[in-house]
């Protein structure tokens, strides 16, 4: 809360206003936004900083949803959650259908979490979306750490590293030609810490699979999976139940978790502050196949 | 715990990665498979030591060209304050980077090494520091071990480089001697520089006083978006949303709305769900007016004698960024506060060179990386402050209308 006797703000506010400058300003300025929402932390603290931008009037964007198939039933419930609160509209997007209608191959080999790309762009492009909200932050992965906040994206969806444009001030640039459309990322100089101080400061309700439970865990690649008939065990795996948490939440195949204790929020934020791995590399697998494998990614209009 | 924003310049030759390598790993922001990352790599590529440029160099383009491109975004804090980097790089793309990189920032980082001491790039980064009215600059003299730590190399870079910032604004200027490598003065003080008094850096850049920067006596609230939410319980609800860039409002403050120049009362300031006795910088409220005012988009409250100037004609410094040189007549497209217009150049006064201070008449042209004093004529009236007195009211960004990208940016005389 703004302390009023030295008109300082606290890091905290002082993000938070940003954030919701920004989120005024894409309201402002494109005809079509979208809030892109995977029921993850990020996208969870995306949705209370719009719903604070714009109270005490409803959200005026609708929220985009893909569903990779695999979700975790405990996202899916929170995202139910939120909207229904919010009364904000949701548009679900599905690899299951993008795959049925032909708009992505599923060979077999490539991932859903790659699968995604295609699914959303399809989406984008469906809904005629001209700016799509995203939780990314830069200090997640160093191909995010030059990123922009309003990140620009051509007709094919693709991101162009090389060529950003100068972002100066606070003052965005959110030209675009027909068939383009922005990414923007209003978390971008917020930290892991900073999202769970947040969550934690404002009592908002997050998937239980972030804290503490005991669940049915195999490991492979170092990661501890969740057992489930998405994820048949291959030979030489076991699956055994252990006391985990999910620092991250995506496709529930790749996704891992960690062995923790954690169950409240203050538990969560201490834990966070002495780990030594980040939490991509610790519990993602779709990040760890090469050292450019986020730039890969993002070049090809991934979140 | 508050925030600040420290853009650092120089090259990977002064040390700097090796420098906000050790802050981030000594604040922790470090985690063990960043850095286990860089050393797999540094050995694929045959170094003897640990590469900590690798863990800034975030592009695959850049790794492979062994250059930084971009600025960059770091993170680290301590229990006392959060930083945010901008770290931009030293060689190419040198001018348009630091600009953009000290547009946001608190405090301007400039690494020198004391074997080379002064050079053409380091009175560079200073004069671009001051030309963004950075309020704090901080003159790292690095690579101390390699000159026994001595005191009469550190105290001849620093009379140097004090008579030079003279010349500027500086309104707050730090010398410290350091090692990045092995640490002297970085975190704490160091054991093998007895004769210097002052603190380590990150003690220095956990004490700067950054609350008395900003300005919070002239009010300048831009209207960024209007919330009328015409919902039953809210059926008469009007607010108009924006981030204070200046001033401190209360509820029952006489107030001015430009361009129109009604005047009307706060009746309040909604933060939420809750309202607040006041709005300062740099926070984002809804201000609420006691009469029933046209107000949109680009509008501007102020207080009722304290108003910014209301001009077609705009007086700037602007840096130039794109290869195209901005030439007299050429049609733009200019984003100032919550205002977009359209400008036209009118002229190009001077350009000034950056490692002089000369100013050149002679030029009709800003080229690429290229700063001069421009005259714009604009499509509306806009409501600027001088920038050296308002960052926020007293810059703006020039865009190419055929391509859509940022081509400029322009502080405001």
């Amino acid at each position: 809360m703004p302390t009023h006797s030295d008109y300082r703000l606290s890091q905290l506010d002082e993000l938070e206003a940003e954030s919701i400058h920004i989120f005024r300003e894409v309201v402002a300025e494109f005809e079509k936004p979208v809030l892109m929402f995977s029921g993850g932390k990020d996208s969870i603290v995306m949705l209370r900083l719009a719903e604070k931008a714009f109270y005490p009037a409803r959200i005026p964007f609708p929220v985009l949803q893909v569903d990779t198939g695999y979700d975790f039933p405990e996202v899916l419930a929170c995202r139910d959650s939120w909207v229904d609160r919010l009364g904000v509209r949701l548009v679900v997007a599905s690899v299951e259908q993008a795959i049925a209608d032909g708009v992505v191959v599923d060979d077999g080999r490539t991932s859903r979490n790659r699968l995604q790309i295609g699914t959303l762009l399809a989406a984008i492009e469906e809904g005629g979306f001209t700016a799509a909200f995203g939780g990314g932050r830069r200090d997640e992965e160093k191909a995010r750490a030059k990123e922009r906040v309003y990140s620009h994206r051509d007709e094919f969806g693709q991101w162009d590293p090389k060529n950003q444009r100068p972002e100066l001030w606070s003052l965005y640039n959110g030209r675009l030609h027909e068939g383009e459309h922005m990414r923007i990322f209003p978390l971008s100089n917020w930290t892991e810490l900073d999202i769970w101080h947040y969550i934690a400061r404002e009592d908002v309700e997050i998937p239980s699979i972030y804290f503490s439970h005991r669940r049915r865990v195999f490991e492979r690649d170092g990661m501890l999976l969740t057992e489930s008939g998405f994820n048949p065990l291959r030979e030489g795996e076991t699956a055994a139940e252990r006391t985990v948490r999910f620092r991250t939440v995506g496709d529930l195949t790749l996704t891992g978790c960690v062995e923790s204790t954690a169950g409240t929020f203050q538990e969560i934020v201490d834990e966070i502050s002495v780990a030594r791995l980040t939490e991509r590399g610790a519990t993602r697998g779709d990040d760890r196949f090469s050292e450019a494998a986020m730039e890969d990614r993002k070049k090809e209009g991934y979140f | 715990m508050d925030l600040l924003r420290f853009a650092t310049a120089g090259s990977v030759d002064d040390g700097k990665s090796t420098l906000i390598g050790r802050l981030l790993l000594d604040s922790k922001a470090i985690f063990e498979d960043q850095l286990e990352a860089v050393e797999a790599t540094s050995r694929t590529k045959g170094y003897d030591y640990t590469d900590l440029a690798l863990l800034t160099d975030g592009l695959r383009s850049e790794r492979e060209q062994g250059i930084t491109i971009d600025v960059a975004y770091r993170y680290f804090a301590t229990p006392r304050r959060k930083f945010i980097i901008a770290d931009t790089p030293g060689h190419v793309q040198y001018t348009r980077n630091m600009v953009t990189g000290a547009s946001t920032a608190d405090l301007g980082l400039v690494l020198v090494d004391a074997r080379q001491g002064l050079t053409e790039q380091s009175r560079r980064h200073a004069v671009i520091l001051s030309l963004l009215r950075v309020p704090h600059l901080v003159l790292a003299v690095n690579k101390m071990d390699l000159v026994d730590y001595d005191e009469g190399v550190f105290e001849a870079i620093r009379s140097e480089f004090a008579a030079f910032t003279q010349r500027l604004n500086v309104p707050d200027l730090a010398v410290i001697p350091i090692s990045a490598l092995q640490g002297d003065n970085v975190v704490t003080r160091s054991e093998h520089m007895p004769w210097y008094e002052g603190s380590s850096l990150l003690h220095h850049l956990e004490n700067v006083h950054i609350a008395s920067d900003r300005d919070l006596r002239d009010v300048r609230f831009p209207v960024q978006y209007v919330v009328r939410p015409k919902s039953d319980e809210h059926h008469d609800y009007r607010g108009y949303a924006g981030q204070v860039a200046s001033g401190v409002m209360r509820p029952g403050d006489e107030v001015m709305v430009l361009p129109s120049g009604l005047t009307s009362r706060i009746a309040g300031i909604d933060l939420y769900d809750r309202e607040v006795e006041a709005a300062f910088p740099p926070m984002s409220v809804v201000v609420r007016l006691e009469d029933d005012l046209d107000v949109s988009r680009g509008d501007m409250i102020c207080r009722v004698r304290n108003a910014p100037q209301q001009s077609q004609d705009v007086d700037a410094m602007v840096c130039w960024m794109t290869r195209e040189p901005l030439r007299p007549r050429q049609k733009l497209a200019i984003k100032h506060t919550t205002r977009s217009a359209r400008a036209m150049v009118k002229d190009v006064q001077y350009r000034l060179d950056i490692n002089t201070l000369h100013r050149d008449g002679d030029t009709q042209e800003l080229g690429l990386n290229e700063i001069g004093r421009v005259r714009l004529r604009t499509t509306q009236q806009l409501l600027t402050d001088p920038y050296e007195h308002n960052r926020v009211t007293g810059s703006f960004i020039l865009i190419d209308e055929a391509t859509g990208s940022t081509v400029g940016a322009g502080i405001v005389n």
